[in-house]
């Protein structure tokens, strides 16, 4: 197995070993209602997920995914219920504000030579602050379009529901995939995580590919903002804080190198979903804090990046000895 | 010369740096069909010229040409579309990717606007079988040696532009053999009409493959002239302006009393590694270390210094027994380590030229007796005179500085330190003429002061000429040790290419 590969597949038992324990434990977690609700209630996540992915494999970070959700919320919630605008026309208001936004941010990263983490601060301490000047209560929303769209809904045998905004996500990580491993954009984000410099002296148009990228990326976190809204049906200024680290946090047991060059689409999917179980596993238990969450979101973390050191420094010496 | 058409041609080229004038009207025209060497100094401005042609500078001043027709090059890919690739010196590819998007990348072959993998991986194993290369191109770059990366990057360049190839510095990182098979490439790319410009230190080859010399110096052009009637002293002479004597390989006179011993490696070694090993060495001795490229010169210099711990053997110092497991012991002991990749394992590119040379020296004092200012520009300007390191100011990035004033740099690091022991690995690759023999001057001067050095290196009449002994490694083991009379390349050459079990006479 090729030594990218191997993070992937780790995440991958990890996922099974650790959903067959839980469902051993309580074997009402083997169900489709529970299975679609994953994908429900973890759809912002994993829609912000799928821009982190590519963010990170540029070797980038991007921590202002989290307020752009916030802001984009707040953003339609008010030129919904506010300006009386149709849902669709707030939908594309926020994504091109937000598309506008990463390119803002894509051309400071390569043209100013800021590192991403800089930079990207600065976005989501703008995008939070835009989004609490707009307003500062939660603003509701109630159209009919919301309505008509959460009744969208295939519904599975067993009592399951496999909701819009779930399968807006699956589909967002079926073109996430298509596009990082079979398209040119896909290889330059590769080209530009594993060397800037080689990149660009093979050609690879640097700066627009880091401008892509943070536009991918803040695009799909206005997706997920939107996802968010009809989730909630509800825009809130302080709505999905933290939710960047969870994305990094799902990338990386995704088996994406943070250091870029390395990884999958898909292994995202299953970080997503892992920490999507954890999620559900307390609150199957019922006794244990919330915050049980994070530890174990932490020490899964902690464990795949040691994972991925080991992984590759034994590589990396095994290809300079034989 | 309107009548003569080139493939490439740059006419009057100006390129300014702050106030140094990098390149200072330089006319250089390349034919297709011909091998045509770029030479001169380090600093004389060839990869000056080099981005330009291949569209990473742009010139202050004068033009390109490509078929006679002025060209606007503002970016790498724009010279690809008129023709021109460059294979660098450290190989700029992607080891994370697969070989055969490294040919593709930019250009991959699409079906519905996605990448056709199957079709791309067909075509990467054809156009490889071309170059004589049966690798997987499905599989990671980076798990092959920088020879083979070497030749997809040629690959590369000569697929995606086809009419103009730059070489800088190919060779540096091969071995002998790989260098025949190069320069075979080389040839055969020549028949095909290609312009390959091939830029080197090592006069051999510019003599074994180019038809055409230009040689710059100081940002100046010189001389463009045919091989054919110029002799290895004219070209020399050229490049550095003057006449030089090159002293022959004269060997250490015999009678040189043996110091007294210094260290004693027995039965050394690491697995996958190098075998174990026996070296006395004693003071004021050069061990010079011989071997092709991957023979494990490098590893037995890398455990010698403690950056990969041995786990066999012995080492004592000075009689008594010790252990080497970590740099910071070996620093302790007064030991020094040049390495070989100096760029990524020997100077720290974005730290000041005075940083780079008192750093080794502050980490001997530990943490708590700071150096400060005063006394590293003292230190730094001691050495940078000593070794004649040729920097604007000591307070300069090193990154800026050319490769041989970077490698007096890292020595000037270590003899600041007081050493008594150092270890060099190829301290004169990639490095112009005048800096190799300050180099060279400085090894001798340091032997004559009662230092103990092992000099790893290539160059077999290097070795020769300041090596008072000379193991020679193949294999990952040591199997000979030369005295004497037996200190020539031949007898070197000889025991490189030995089987195990023959004796050396």
């Amino acid at each position: 197995m090729s030594r990218s590969l191997r993070p992937l597949f780790a995440t991958a038992v990890i996922f099974a070993i650790a959903y067959a324990l839980a469902v051993m434990q309580f074997p009402s977690m083997f169900s489709t209602r529970v299975l679609g609700n994953f994908l429900t209630d973890n759809a912002f996540l994993g829609i912000t997920a799928v821009g982190m992915t590519f963010v990170i494999i540029s070797g980038g970070i991007d921590l202002s995914v989290g307020a752009v959700i916030g802001f984009t919320g707040v953003l339609v919630a008010v030129l919904i219920s506010w300006a009386g605008w149709h849902p669709l026309a707030a939908f594309g208001m926020a994504l091109a504000v937000a598309a506008l936004f990463g390119a803002v941010m894509g051309l400071a990263i390569h043209y100013l030579q800021v590192p991403a983490f800089i930079v990207t601060l600065a976005g989501m301490f703008l995008a939070r602050g835009g989004a609490s000047v707009i307003t500062q209560d939660s603003v509701p929303v109630s159209h009919e379009f919301y309505d008509w769209i959460s009744d969208l809904v295939i519904r599975l045998p067993g009592g399951g529901r496999l909701s819009f905004i779930g399968l807006l996500m699956v589909a967002v990580f079926v073109v996430g995939a298509l596009v990082a491993h079979r398209t040119r954009f896909g290889s330059y984000v590769y080209a530009l995580g594993g060397n800037t410099v080689s990149a660009s002296l093979m050609g690879v148009p640097v700066a627009r590919t880091t401008v892509g990228v943070y536009m991918l990326s803040s695009v799909l976190a206005a997706l997920a903002g939107i996802v968010f809204s009809l989730y909630t049906s509800a825009g809130y200024p302080l709505a999905a804080v933290g939710v960047e680290l969870d994305a990094i946090s799902a990338v990386v047991i995704g088996g994406t190198l943070l250091t870029g060059g390395y990884g999958f689409v898909l292994g995202t999917f299953i970080g997503v979903m892992l920490l999507g179980l954890v999620q559900t596993y307390i609150i199957f238990d019922g006794t244990l804090s919330s915050w049980w969450t994070k530890i174990v979101i932490g020490a899964l973390l902690f464990l795949f990046i040691v994972l991925q050191r080991l992984i590759f420094a034994a590589s990396a010496q095994g290809e300079k000895a034989s | 010369m309107p009548d003569e058409q080139f493939a490439l041609e740059a006419r009057g080229i100006v390129k300014i740096f702050g106030n140094h004038i990098a390149l200072d009207a330089v006319d250089f025209g390349l034919r297709a069909g011909e091998v045509h060497a770029l030479l001169g100094e380090n600093g004389a401005g060839k990869s000056t010229l080099i981005k330009i042609l291949t569209g990473a500078y742009q010139p202050d001043g004068g033009q390109v040409l490509a078929n006679g027709q002025p060209v606007y090059l503002d970016n790498p890919q724009q010279a690809q579309g008129h023709g021109i690739g460059t294979v660098y010196q450290e190989v700029n590819l992607l080891p994370n990717r697969s070989v055969a998007e490294n040919l593709f990348l930019g250009h991959q072959p699409t079906r519905f606007g996605l990448v056709d993998r199957r079709k791309m991986e067909r075509e990467a194993r054809t156009i490889l079988s071309r170059y004589g290369l049966e690798i997987d191109p499905s599989s990671e770059l980076g798990a092959y040696s920088v020879a083979v990366q070497q030749i997809v990057a040629i690959a590369r360049a000569v697929e995606l532009s086809g009419k103009v190839l730059i070489l800088d510095e190919p060779t540096a990182s091969l071995d002998r053999n790989e260098v025949e098979r190069l320069f075979e490439i080389i040839r055969d790319l020549k028949a095909r009409g290609l312009a390959v410009v091939f830029i080197t230190h090592f006069l051999d080859q510019v003599f074994a493959v180019a038809d055409r010399v230009t040689i710059l110096r100081n940002g100046k052009l010189i001389e463009t002239r045919a091989l054919d009637d110029m002799s290895r002293t004219d070209v020399v002479r050229l490049m550095l302006g003057k006449d030089v004597a090159f002293s022959g390989a004269t060997g250490v006179e015999d009678a040189r009393p043996m110091g007294e011993v210094l260290l004693d490696f027995s039965n050394y070694g690491r697995k996958r590694s190098v075998h174990p090993f026996n070296l006395t060495i004693h003071k004021g001795e050069v061990i010079g270390v011989a071997g092709l490229l991957g023979s494990g010169r490098t590893e037995m210099a890398r455990i010698m210094f403690g950056a990969d711990a041995a786990d066999e053997g012995e080492v004592s110092v000075a009689g008594k027994k010790t252990t080497i497991a970590r740099p910071t012991d070996a620093i302790k002991h007064g030991f020094g380590f040049c390495p070989e990749d100096r760029k990524a394992e020997g100077i720290f590119g974005d730290l000041s030229v005075r940083e780079n040379i008192v750093i080794a020296l502050q980490g001997k004092l530990g943490w708590f007796s700071a150096l400060n200012r005063d006394e590293q520009l003292e230190i730094a300007g001691r050495f940078g005179e000593a070794m004649d390191i040729r920097a604007a100011s000591l307070d300069m990035p090193v990154k800026l500085l050319s490769g041989g004033n970077q490698q007096k740099v890292i020595l000037s690091r270590w003899l600041a330190t007081d050493p008594a022991f150092l270890i060099l690995d190829e301290p004169t690759r990639g490095i112009d003429v005048g800096a190799h023999a300050e180099i060279v001057r400085t090894i001798n001067r340091l032997r004559d002061e009662g230092l103990a050095l092992v000099v790893i290196s290539s160059e077999l009449d290097e070795v020769v000429a300041y090596s008072s002994r000379i193991v020679v490694m193949r294999d990952r083991e040591m199997v000979a040790e030369l005295n004497g009379e037996n200190i020539n390349p031949g007898v070197i050459v000889q025991a490189i290419a030995n089987h195990r079990d023959e004796e050396l006479a």
